[in-house]
């Protein structure tokens, strides 16, 4: 699915000031560009810059140099508060632990990053019937997180992030904490979302996970290690480090 | 459009917030709640006093000046100059009649303490006051029954007496007292009028316990070397202080004073003791103030430091509404009504407590608590919500989201 660019990264570094005069150089002149509906895996075991580059690519963090262009716009240098519009309007995230506020229910959840862009009430709660009802929890949107199952949860929190009609979907190990059946199910979620037109970025460790997507994008050391499509079969296309893709397990996470 | 719906927000969330944590809110709320009604019956005493204070001397009219051999109000410690002056004779109200063409109305006054009886009833310490016709010009005084002696009878030196309420009560139950023979210190004296309730200074002496009898019979009775004190009214549209001038003046001829020499008498006017008290108010006040100011500052304290526990506790919450777009006023303005809210509920909470105890406090003092007291306390809890939730409020809105949604 060939499209606009989403994102580009020109040559971002993330370097962290441990204090001491010890600094740690997390990411190193990473470049890399999504088109929109891509579907696009980003692994990479712990330590390798990968959640640093999420919370990047997410609009959590700044880079300390390089550019970053989301939807064609500099975020580079943008303020806390242009970063929040930005992740507001465009970004929908999908956490591991769901990050579902505890004290609301799961209508009030979804209606959030309305509220943060000023979507009047009557509007607001329409729209967050609608989306609970697409992703299957019509019959749940006065329920506590704690009165969801983890799937349920899950499915709570993507309604959240499609509410905003996001440029892209950032989902961080949104398996991780769900059985392999439930797990199994959110995927199948994402793919429905990815054939919708869906931009996904999905970061994981599971190499069966990341499978799902379309391509697979490798982190170690800070450094894009490999970043190669996917055939249908779920098999890495044939290229020059083939090998040394397949054969790594994703390490740990 | 976005602020107000972030203040919606806010609103629902503080609330939510607060009801989670009931006993801890009401704990918190405690040190407000103190504080307010501190403020709210401190505010309520100095406006009771005031009050009854500014009653209690307008008995002393705003137009009259009182000619003493003593300096009224506070002096300090010059009190013997005062008591080494010439007692003020009488008749000086005859030649300040006379001379000072701002006087629309003088009268001498002296007075003792006095044993009055009617039949076998007693009344003891009632203020025994000689003076002339005149006296119920200058006081503008009212009568609940009867009138007060003209001037051929005060001057004839009649045993005549006009009573205060206090004494009417005490002596004549249900009965009429004009006409009836009263007994003062041993001498008959016929009641011709009964003047009406005058109140007490500041609830502590009854200016109601009182017989005026003409001067002549006054020095039959204590003799004359008491100092008598001159209430002169000035002339309706006259500035008061040309008034004062002119009657120091007359005042220092009668005396034969030298121009080098100083005066010899006060005069004195009601703003002697307004003024003294509005001094001693300001400083009750202020002590007050300083320490109603320090039990607020310490709940403020509480506040603070349960906002930064919330702020903590939530920590990760904030990380999720700031992925999810929350601008930081949206997190700040969360925590700042939170805090608002807990002020606002403890200052409430406060002046309706302090309604009844402003009532029970008004057995020892006069208290008042107008609307503006009630207005202030409000806006004192209001003041101390935002300036104890600022800095935590500060704090949660600049959490690094990534730091946040790592947080356990």
């Amino acid at each position: 699915m060939g499209g606009q660019k989403v994102i580009e990264l020109v040559k971002v570094n993330k370097v962290y000031d441990m204090g001491a005069e010890v600094q740690v150089n997390a990411l190193k002149d990473i470049s890399l560009s999504i088109d929109s509906g891509e579907y696009v895996a980003i692994m990479g075991p712990s330590g390798s810059g990968k959640t640093t580059l999420m919370n990047i690519l997410g609009c959590l963090d700044t880079p300390t140099s390089g550019l970053y262009l989301f939807d064609s716009v500099n975020v580079s240098d943008m303020d806390d508060n242009e970063l929040a519009r930005i992740r507001n309007q465009g970004i929908g995230f999908v956490f591991q632990t769901f990050n579902l506020i505890p004290r609301s229910d799961a209508l009030h959840n979804v209606e959030l990053p309305l509220i943060y862009s000023g979507v009047p009430v009557s509007e607001r709660k329409e729209r967050a019937r609608k989306t609970l009802e697409m992703v299957g929890l019509g019959d749940r949107v006065h329920h506590k997180p704690n009165e969801l199952s983890g799937g349920q949860r899950q499915r709570v929190a993507i309604a959240r992030a499609l509410i905003n009609d996001p440029s892209i979907i950032l989902a961080d190990e949104p398996t991780g904490n769900l059985d392999s059946k439930t797990g199994d199910e959110i995927m199948l979620f994402f793919e429905d979302l990815y054939a919708r037109g869906n931009t996904i970025i999905l970061v994981t460790h599971e190499e069966y996970i990341a499978e799902h997507a379309k391509r697979i994008i490798r982190i170690r050391d800070g450094m894009i290690e490999s970043d190669l499509p996917i055939e249908r079969n779920g098999k890495v296309k044939a290229h020059h480090d083939t090998e040394k893709v397949t054969v790594g397990t994703g390490g740990q996470g | 459009m976005t602020f107000g719906t972030e203040l919606r927000e806010g609103f629902k969330l503080s609330l939510s917030a607060l009801t989670a944590n009931k006993g801890r809110a009401v704990l918190t709320m405690l040190g407000i709640i103190i504080g307010i009604i501190s403020v709210t019956l401190m505010g309520a005493a100095i406006e009771g006093l005031t009050r009854e204070f500014n009653k209690s001397f307008a008995f002393m009219g705003a137009d009259v000046l009182y000619v003493d051999k003593w300096q009224w109000g506070f002096t300090g410690g010059e009190w013997w100059k005062y008591r080494n002056r010439k007692p003020l004779k009488a008749d000086y109200a005859d030649r300040i009649r006379r001379e000072a063409t701002l006087a629309a109305a003088v009268a001498p006054e002296v007075d003792r303490s006095g044993k009055v009886r009617f039949g076998n009833k007693v009344a003891n310490n009632v203020d025994i006051d000689g003076t002339t016709a005149d006296y119920a010009f200058v006081t503008r005084m009212d009568f609940d029954a009867g009138r007060f002696f003209t001037d051929e009878e005060s001057r004839g030196g009649r045993p005549i007496a006009v009573i205060g309420k206090d004494v009417a009560n005490l002596l004549f139950l249900n009965r009429d007292p004009i006409g009836e023979q009263i007994k003062i210190n041993g001498l008959p004296f016929r009641v011709i009028g009964v003047r009406s309730t005058q109140g007490s200074v500041l609830g502590l002496f009854s200016l109601d316990n009182v017989v005026y009898i003409p001067l002549g019979q006054f020095e039959r009775i204590y003799g004359t070397r008491f100092s008598a004190t001159i209430g002169v009214r000035a002339v309706p549209g006259s500035d008061l202080d040309n008034a004062k001038e002119e009657l120091r003046g007359v005042m220092r001829k009668i005396r034969g004073l030298l121009p080098s020499q100083e005066d010899d008498f006060s005069i004195n006017q009601q703003t002697a003791f307004t003024n003294a008290f509005d001094q001693m108010i300001f400083y009750v006040g202020a002590i007050g103030l300083f320490v109603t100011a320090l039990s607020l500052f310490v709940g403020g304290i509480g506040i603070m430091n349960i906002m930064f526990v919330s702020v903590t506790e939530r920590t990760r919450e904030i990380g999720i509404r700031k992925a999810l777009g929350a601008r930081r006023q949206a997190i700040m303005v969360q925590f700042l009504i939170e805090a608002v809210l807990i002020c606002l509920g403890g200052g409430l909470l406060g002046l309706f407590l302090s309604y009844p105890l402003s009532m029970l406090l008004d057995n020892f003092l006069p208290t008042a608590m107008p609307v503006s007291i009630a207005m202030l306390g409000i806006a004192i809890s209001l003041f101390v919500g935002v300036v104890s939730g600022i800095v935590p409020a500060l704090r949660a809105s600049k959490l690094d989201p990534v730091e946040a949604l790592r947080y356990e």
